[in-house]
């Protein structure tokens, strides 16, 4: 297989507390062809943005990015002095938030946003960029783009402002577009434009989309390949039909039960318990405290991969995987012990 | 008979004119009629603006309506005085979207539960602590846990400790405005197994809030959509779902995302010309009904 556009091989990413690090992204590994949409699962506090932001290089003390690499376009961004990524956020990776109210700064008109995108990676002049941002704004299918792109951020509808600031992202023709949450904050007719919006812009100009969200309908509608993650972890990652079709790991099965549907009235497949804040996870695998098919290795270390082929891999002892063999956070006593017994245990059979 | 009868209920906000702007106003609700069986569950669903907070909280005349009728028990809600209208919130409680700002952060949870107790002056200072705890354990909470600050628990349990505070006076109705919007898809399900298990205990009504319409379509029975402050479909919520009348609602009902990969997906995009906005309510089908 030749190189993809983006690697990322084995990021950990956390913050500094109290003189002590606490990972909240660990050990995550995935990767990313030009044209293709990966999108990254997870509830709050998964580590789905913290992700994000370590692709960005937009990871500022107490946060930090502990180990692992980036490689986008076969170099390492990772430890890349700030002028050299300067070059590269933006022009080549953008990033639309979350929240189009607060990512756009509202004493500026919207052009003149784009336009500094654009003069900034010296990508107009002075003269061109005003027409360039009006372009983009057409692109982003905004109405009367000439007009609109004298406006403020508060005289648009949040409709109009995600669409902005989609804009401001595609502006130097980036080959890798993040989109964190994009239509969150959105109601679901204009969420449906949008989500049309990126799958378009997506075909027509090439880009491979990172999309982060926590809802499994968008999931289904936009994906080619789903990474599910759990307390800071990849736990589950396959291509889109066989994800739905076929889930193997607990928390997923959990996940898409948990979506209303089957008969009215019916109980959901709810989770128990909540999602743990890093820094306080559970020993071993952390869903084990809320898994419904938990035994006994779960408890005591992280369980391994276990790669079903067809781009199927899963962390979940049901399915027979050795320990994790990182060595993450490392150095403490019971961990001999803890991979004595997956290993004793291994042989129970996969269900 | 209906437990909550809303008839033509308009609110409307002015803006006050200012040194370059005349005065306008504003239908946030506009003649908005329904009914409310008691043990029904009945969504009011729409986008943000439509207005179905509003006409939630003027129920409840935390908001007060420019006019119309509001009928709770046969009783006209808009004609009690303070003292009258105060008695009969006892009886019609409201649980809101965000836990994490509608509980006092520097209240236990204990008295933020027992407050509407004391505030009616409902029995005894150790009747109430016991009360209390029945409701911890009503709404699946340690009562072990009433001595702590909200800071202290999740987002799912904090929606406990405010549904067990309405609980606390024996209500008949729960106006639930987007109770589980807030909180994580997988403790969203335990919240609303939970509403749905206290409506069969306890004989509640629900009035529930939501933009989240495949919510809507697992737990309502009958379904009212608004659009820019009117009631533009409202029926049995499968009859609705399943042959939607109104543009406003197909284009709505096609903009759901479908959790199912190989789902054909067929867009309505609604044309705001293609029907008229004052058009009344006429049946569409049997219970069913579209302002066509």
């Amino acid at each position: 297989m030749s190189e993809p556009l983006l690697r990322v091989e084995h990021l950990t990413t956390g913050f500094e507390m109290g003189g002590r690090f606490v990972p909240a992204v660990i050990d995550v590994s995935f990767h990313l062809a030009k044209g293709e949409t990966l999108c990254l699962v997870g509830e709050s506090g998964s580590g789905k943005s913290l992700t994000a932001f370590s692709i960005m290089g937009l990871v500022d003390p107490p946060g930090r990015i502990e180990r692992g690499q980036v490689v986008f376009k076969g170099r390492d961004l990772i430890g890349l002095p700030e002028r050299e990524l300067q070059r590269v956020r933006g022009a080549e990776i953008a990033l639309v938030f979350q929240e189009p109210m607060t990512a756009l700064n509202p004493v500026f008109t919207i052009g003149s946003q784009i336009e500094e995108t654009l003069r900034v990676h010296g990508r107009a002049t002075r003269r061109d960029a005003r027409a360039r941002a009006i372009e983009l704004l057409d692109a982003v299918r905004v109405p009367e783009p000439d007009k609109r792109v004298r406006d403020y951020p508060h005289q648009l509808s949040g409709g109009l402002r995600q669409r902005a600031l989609i804009a401001m992202a595609l502006a130097c023709s980036p080959d890798l577009l993040i989109a964190d949450e994009p239509t969150t904050a959105l109601d679901v007719t204009i969420q449906a434009q949008i989500l049309e919006l990126l799958a378009d812009l997506q075909q027509r100009l090439g880009l491979a989309l990172l999309l982060i969200t926590h809802d499994l309908g968008v999931v289904a509608q936009m994906a080619d390949r789903v990474a599910v993650m759990y307390a800071g972890r990849i736990v589950e990652e396959s291509p889109v039909a066989t994800l739905f079709d076929d889930p193997k790991h607990p928390y997923t099965r959990g996940l898409l039960g948990s979506i209303p549907g089957g008969a009215p009235g019916s109980r959901l497949v709810a989770i128990p318990g909540t999602v743990p804040a890093p820094g306080a996870l559970p020993p071993g695998c952390c869903f084990t405290p809320r898994c419904p098919s938990r035994f006994e290795p779960c408890p005591t270390a992280h369980p391994g991969i276990t790669d079903f082929g067809g781009g199927r891999t899963v962390k979940c002892y049901l399915h027979g995987p050795a320990v994790e063999d990182d060595g993450e956070d490392g150095g403490n006593g019971s961990r001999n012990g803890a991979t004595e017994l997956a290993k004793k245990t291994k042989s129970v059979p996969g269900r | 008979m209906a437990l909550l009868d809303v008839r033509n209920l308009v609110k409307e906000f002015t803006r006050k004119q200012g040194l370059f702007r005349a005065a306008s106003g504003v239908r946030a609700v506009d003649d908005v009629t329904f009914s409310i069986d008691a043990g029904e569950t009945f969504g009011l669903v729409g986008e943000s603006g439509s207005g179905k907070t509003t006409t939630g909280r003027c129920i409840l005349r935390l908001i007060e309506p420019s006019s119309g009728e509001v009928e709770f028990k046969g009783e006209n809600v808009l004609g009690f005085d303070r003292t009258r209208m105060r008695l009969a919130r006892r009886d019609m409680q409201i649980v809101f979207q965000d836990p994490y700002s509608s509980l006092n952060p520097r209240m236990r949870a204990g008295d933020i539960v027992e407050e509407p107790l004391v505030i009616h002056r409902v029995g005894t200072r150790p009747e109430r602590k016991a009360r209390v705890a029945e409701l911890f354990e009503l709404v699946g909470l340690d009562p072990d846990h009433r001595t702590r600050y909200p800071h202290q628990f999740s987002g799912g349990q904090r929606q406990r400790i405010g549904l067990a505070r309405a609980l606390a006076l024996h209500p008949s109705l729960i106006i639930a405005d987007e109770p589980v919007s807030a909180l994580d898809v997988s403790v969203q399900a335990q919240v609303v197994n939970l509403l749905m298990d206290l409506q069969q205990r306890l004989s509640l009504t629900y009035l529930f809030i939501a933009h989240d319409l495949r919510l809507v379509r697992h737990i309502c029975e009958r379904v009212a959509v608004m659009y820019r402050g009117r009631i533009v479909e409202m029926g049995v919520t499968e009859a609705l779902f399943e042959s939607p009348a109104h543009p406003y609602t197909k284009a709505l009902l096609s903009a759901i995302p479908v959790p199912d990969p190989g789902a054909s997906r067929q867009r309505v995009v609604l044309d705001p010309g293609s029907f008229d906005r004052s058009a009344a309510l006429r049946e569409v089908g049997s219970g069913h009904w579209a302002a066509i």
